[in-house]
């Protein structure tokens, strides 16, 4: 899923300054699962707000709504009533969500609430590691599933690097695991460790052109 | 609820307190705003920062004793949540309000009591302070 964290609150005041009536909008998917942008989240940052700004003596009304996925249009035509009645929309959602908002409702400045961090899984309760770096070429068969490019502070395909501490821990970070440990002993259990004795060449990093665009084949 | 103080109480354990310490007639403080609770742990931080919206200036939550929640965990997060509130208002400035979490069994009024007298009157000093 996709990890994201709140922007400092200094920010999000700055961004929203101007307005007096302002719509803080959530996203029911990836940011709500990370405790960025739920339901919950749009409640306290409104609160938030108000208390920030009645401190100020400017008030501000805020509207909350809370989509499924603030990155589909038809989820996001849901709350257009909500939007028509605001100056502004402050969203919580990734940065997809936030331009899908923008995309739809042109008149309305749409404002990020969040920093879209990136791709992950939850490690334990309130702990988020970055899982796929989203290259578009996909390694992991060769890897045991352990993704190098991220999880190795120094992305190689070829590794070790020569610099992992005792109980296989990361130079760069002695907190972190160190990533071809975990893909030694992953291929060990699968009995497939000729895979370390293999040499891959430099990946294709232009495997997606940015802007990526995917168009599912249609049976 | 303009200049209230907020109680959330358990009404395993605070919510009794409150009510014998209102049968023994013991003083407390006239603000004082009692709410009552099914768990310390159903107060949730948009509940205590509503509170502050609407005015109060502290708010007190109220649970069992430590390894005597009925739900079993209620006041151990009652406490982070407390605290988490507490991060929140220092975020937007509002570092001079109050949120405590205390422990009380339901036979203790005076502990009840002293907790709201004590919160008062930290109110009343930081006031002055300003």
């Amino acid at each position: 899923m996709i990890i994201a964290e709140r922007k400092p609150m200094e920010e999000i005041k700055q961004l929203i300054a101007p307005y007096k009536k302002v719509l803080v909008a959530g996203c029911g998917t990836c940011v709500t699962v990370c405790w960025v942008g739920g339901e919950k989240e749009v409640a306290i940052l409104a609160s938030q707000l108000k208390l920030a700004r009645s401190a100020e003596g400017n008030e501000i009304v805020t509207l909350e709504a809370t989509v499924e996925r603030q990155c589909e249009r038809e989820m996001v035509a849901e709350i257009k009533d909500k939007v028509a009645e605001v100056e502004a929309v402050l969203s919580l959602a990734c940065g997809s969500g936030v331009q899908t908002m923008a995309e739809m409702f042109e008149d309305k400045p749409v404002f990020p609430a969040v920093n879209t961090t990136f791709i992950g899984m939850p490690e334990k309760e309130g702990l988020w590691v970055e899982m796929c770096g989203a290259c578009g070429d996909c390694f992991l068969d060769r890897t045991g599933g352990v993704c190098p490019i991220v999880r190795c502070a120094k992305g190689l395909l070829n590794g070790p690097c020569g610099g992992t501490r005792k109980g296989g821990k990361c130079e760069i970070d002695p907190e972190k695991d160190c990533a071809w440990v975990l893909i030694y002993r992953r291929l060990e259990k699968q009995g497939r460790l000729d895979l370390m004795r293999k040499y891959y060449a430099p990946k294709n990093f232009r495997a997606v052109k940015r802007p990526g665009k995917v168009q599912a084949v249609k049976a | 609820m303009s200049k209230e103080i907020v109680a959330f109480c358990c009404e395993h354990s605070a919510y009794p307190a409150a009510d014998l310490a209102g049968k023994l007639r013991l003083d407390c403080p006239e603000n004082l705003r009692v709410i009552r609770v099914p768990c310390a742990g159903r107060v949730d931080v948009i509940h205590i920062l509503k509170a502050f919206e609407r005015g109060a200036t502290a708010v007190l939550v109220l649970g069992c004793e430590d390894g005597a929640c009925r739900h079993i965990t209620g006041n151990t997060r009652a406490k982070e949540r407390a605290k988490y509130s507490e991060m929140l208002l220092k975020e937007v400035g509002m570092d001079n309000r109050t949120v405590d979490m205390l422990n009380l069994a339901p036979n203790e009024p005076h502990k009840f009591v002293r907790a709201a007298n004590k919160i008062t009157k930290r109110i009343k000093e930081s006031e002055e302070a300003r």
